[in-house]
């Protein structure tokens, strides 16, 4: 397999060969269809909407608090022993946890899942300083092997079936080539567990940071991210601001949320609560934790109360799962961190909207992603916004805004509005198109790529109506 | 300005104003209402659901079914405390038989490739189970440290029927985790797993293959074991 860089900008092009690309529908089709009945089903006991409306809540009250929690979180976190650090941007968060490694002298680092630290593009700055930096979630493992980037923020390795993943292992590793997923789940283990043995620090993303208890929440299945925050001396975990809760309570349910949303599961494997490196009568765990606290854009995202929208995620992935774009072209195609839906209401922000100026529009705005994201975020809504801004039609507070601002189309739009609001006008335009419909052009890019021409009908609807009224005139119905 | 600074500064002269939320209402998350059967067959279905074995015993004779499930695993290595009362029946029990009773209340850094490579299973103790999700509760301690439920392929935990609750929520409220929390708390919902190759299900990826629970009844047990 060849290795291919996506970008934003080549969303069109990218989305074109995905849809021909018959493996990636199929992967990408049975995957989708598979999750969206799984959280059907899980979901099938709960109020929904309750737990939702509680998500949503729980999210909101913690944005609301931001700041304070912030401090708060740092606080409790520094009273249990975890030093906390705060970085403005991705590449300063990059340098943090750099230096933290150099001031242990590590060579080998040893991750867990953690999106932001894709977004940070945290391994190949690790890389230039000497430090391998080795994935162990098995789906980041395999992605990281034929170096590629996450297709799905959940399930990294979605867009690779079985066969391919057993070339990748061979190739790669020396493992047979083989379709039992048993012995190519065993083979990775066996590789890792080496790994995790050597690393000299452990790198970790947050679901959920607790203000209230300085507690730092992991969401697991495989039993990586407690390698990964257990058996290395070092653990640095790194979040997005926006990750703290205010308090404990405020845990199960987003929990119960983010497994039945993500995967259709009541629960995962393992939930694991850290609280501080080992204590002196502990025998084993880290004995120094670290929290990165990034920014990158939330802060910017945070001003603008529509916007702030964006902020509840909870990064459960169930918006790319029943989005019927994401389902047809896959995440490579978005050439963004976060793919899908939350993707496109997110990287604007992060990249500005010059470099993602297709992504808001490359939707179709069904709502699918709305009603099911577990704490409501109303994405279909933020859409039409980020549209808006980029057309120059917003309030300016998005990076790149206006950039697909087009003089004929807002002479188009402008002319359209002033007739459809003067009748008289109106009526005179619509009578002399009918009259001049041969002169009608053949073609009109990009609408006729996939569509006839619209010819003006030779009378108008309302022509039709009036003559219609004149030859039966017996019901009394007028007009108003 | 530090980063710090900067931050904070810009999300209190938020642009659009201070924001407000309302308080939340958590009923949906509590109030099951189970009786003790219905809490114990709930947690028992949702946790063999996901490769999890229970097996059943009265509570003066459950080392007897630890032998028991050692025994059908072939297990020659166990990793124990030693100062919990379920270590210390333990020890007892199978002092005389064939299994090796590693102590697991040692400086990893004296045992940490000896425990990668050579134990076979890890028995712990739990603080108490939920119902609901089929989930056991386990805070490690020095005793038990976090990679006895973690690294050995096999994790059997033992569990006190009247310690299951019903859901997450109860816990974490009826227990006041919030006025004191372990460095390390810890859910366990079966054995590891993923299902990363197209989405198939594989057991034993990187923690436990085997997660085996024995559930031990004040009185006889509530269900003849299998």
């Amino acid at each position: 397999m060849s290795v291919q860089t996506f970008t934003p900008q080549a969303f069109h092009r990218q989305a074109h060969d995905a849809l021909g690309n018959p493996q990636i529908r199929s992967n990408f089709r049975r995957a989708m269809d598979g999750l969206m009945d799984k959280r059907r089903s899980v979901f099938s006991e709960w109020d929904v909407e309750t737990l939702r409306e509680l998500g949503a809540n729980i999210r909101l009250r913690a944005l609301s608090r931001l700041p304070d929690l912030l401090e708060q979180l740092e606080a409790n976190c520094q009273a249990n022993g975890i030093r906390v650090h705060w970085a403005s941007d991705g590449d300063e968060a990059c340098r943090i946890v750099r230096e933290i490694c150099q001031a242990r002298e590590a060579k080998s680092v040893i991750k867990g899942k953690s999106m932001v630290s894709e977004e940070m593009h945290l391994n190949a700055h690790l890389e230039e300083a000497g430090i391998e930096a080795l994935e162990s979630d098995l789906g980041e493992y395999l992605v990281q092997l034929n170096e590629q980037t996450p297709s799905h923020i959940i399930m990294p390795a979605i867009h690779l079936n079985t066969d391919e993943i057993s070339d990748i292992l061979h190739d790669k590793t020396g493992t047979e080539r083989t379709r039992d997923v048993d012995a190519m789940t065993a083979a990775a283990r066996a590789q890792l567990r080496e790994r995790f043995m050597a690393a000299d620090v452990g790198i970790s993303g947050v679901n959920f940071a607790v203000a209230e208890t300085g507690t730092l929440c992991l969401v697991e299945n495989e039993g990586n991210g407690r390698m990964t925050t257990t058996v290395p001396p070092v653990h640095i975990a790194v979040t997005g601001i926006e990750k703290v809760v205010e308090r404990l309570r405020d845990v199960p349910p987003l929990y119960a949320l983010l497994t039945r949303s993500a995967t259709g599961q009541p629960v995962t494997t393992y939930f694991n609560m850290i609280s501080g490196p080992r204590r002196a009568d502990e025998h084993d765990g880290p004995e120094e934790v670290h929290l990165v606290l990034v920014d990158n854009g939330r802060s910017a995202i945070y001003q603008d109360d529509e916007l702030l929208d964006t902020l509840r995620c909870i990064r459960c992935g169930a918006c790319m799962n029943h989005c019927p774009v994401y389902t047809r072209v896959g995440g490579h195609t978005y050439g963004t961190t976060y793919p899908g839906p939350i993707g496109k209401i997110l990287m604007p922000h992060l990249m500005g909207l010059e470099a993602t100026r297709d992504l808001p529009s490359a939707s179709s705005l069904c709502g699918a992603c709305g009603e099911v994201c577990p704490v409501k975020i109303p994405i279909p809504d933020l859409l039409v916004r980020l549209r808006k801004e980029s057309v120059g039609e917003g309030r300016g507070n998005v990076p790149g805004a206006g950039v697909k601002r087009n003089r004929k189309e807002v002479f188009a739009w402008k002319s359209w509005q002033w007739l459809a609001t003067h009748p008289g006008a109106w009526r005179a335009g619509t009578g002399m198109a009918g009259k001049l419909r041969g002169l009608a052009p053949s073609t009109l890019r990009p609408w006729t790529d996939y569509r006839t021409v619209p010819k003006p009908a030779s009378t108008t609807l309302h022509a039709l109506v009036k003559r219609h009224r004149q030859d039966h005139d017996t019901t009394g119905e007028s007009e108003s | 300005m530090s980063a710090r600074e900067t931050i904070l500064k810009r999300l209190r002269e938020r642009a659009d104003g201070a924001l407000s939320a309302p308080e939340s209402d958590f009923s949906v998350m509590t109030g099951r209402g189970w009786t003790p059967a219905e809490r114990l067959a709930r947690f028992e279905s949702m946790i063999t659901a996901v490769h999890g074995e229970v097996h059943h015993a009265a509570r003066g004779e459950w080392t007897q079914a630890l032998a028991a499930v050692l025994r059908d695993k072939g297990v020659t290595r166990l990793g124990v405390g030693r100062e919990h009362p379920v270590a210390v029946e333990a020890r007892a029990a199978l002092a005389d038989g064939g299994v090796m009773l590693v102590d697991a209340d040692r400086d990893i850094a004296a045992w940490s490739r000896e425990q990668f490579e050579t134990l076979e299973a890890g028995l712990t103790s739990t603080r108490g189970a939920i119902a609901e999700t089929g989930s056991l509760w386990l805070w490690p301690t020095p005793d038990e440290p976090r990679r006895l439920s973690l690294v050995p392929p096999l994790h059997i935990a033992v569990l006190d029927a009247e310690t299951i609750e019903d859901t997450f929520f109860d816990v974490v409220e009826a227990h006041g985790w919030a006025q004191g929390m372990p460095t390390n708390a810890l859910l366990i919902s079966g054995p590891s797993k993923t299902a990363d190759i197209e989405q198939t299900l594989a057991y034993g990826v990187h923690g436990p293959r085997e997660l085996v629970v024995i559930v031990r009844h004040a009185d006889a047990p509530g269900q003849a074991d299998a």
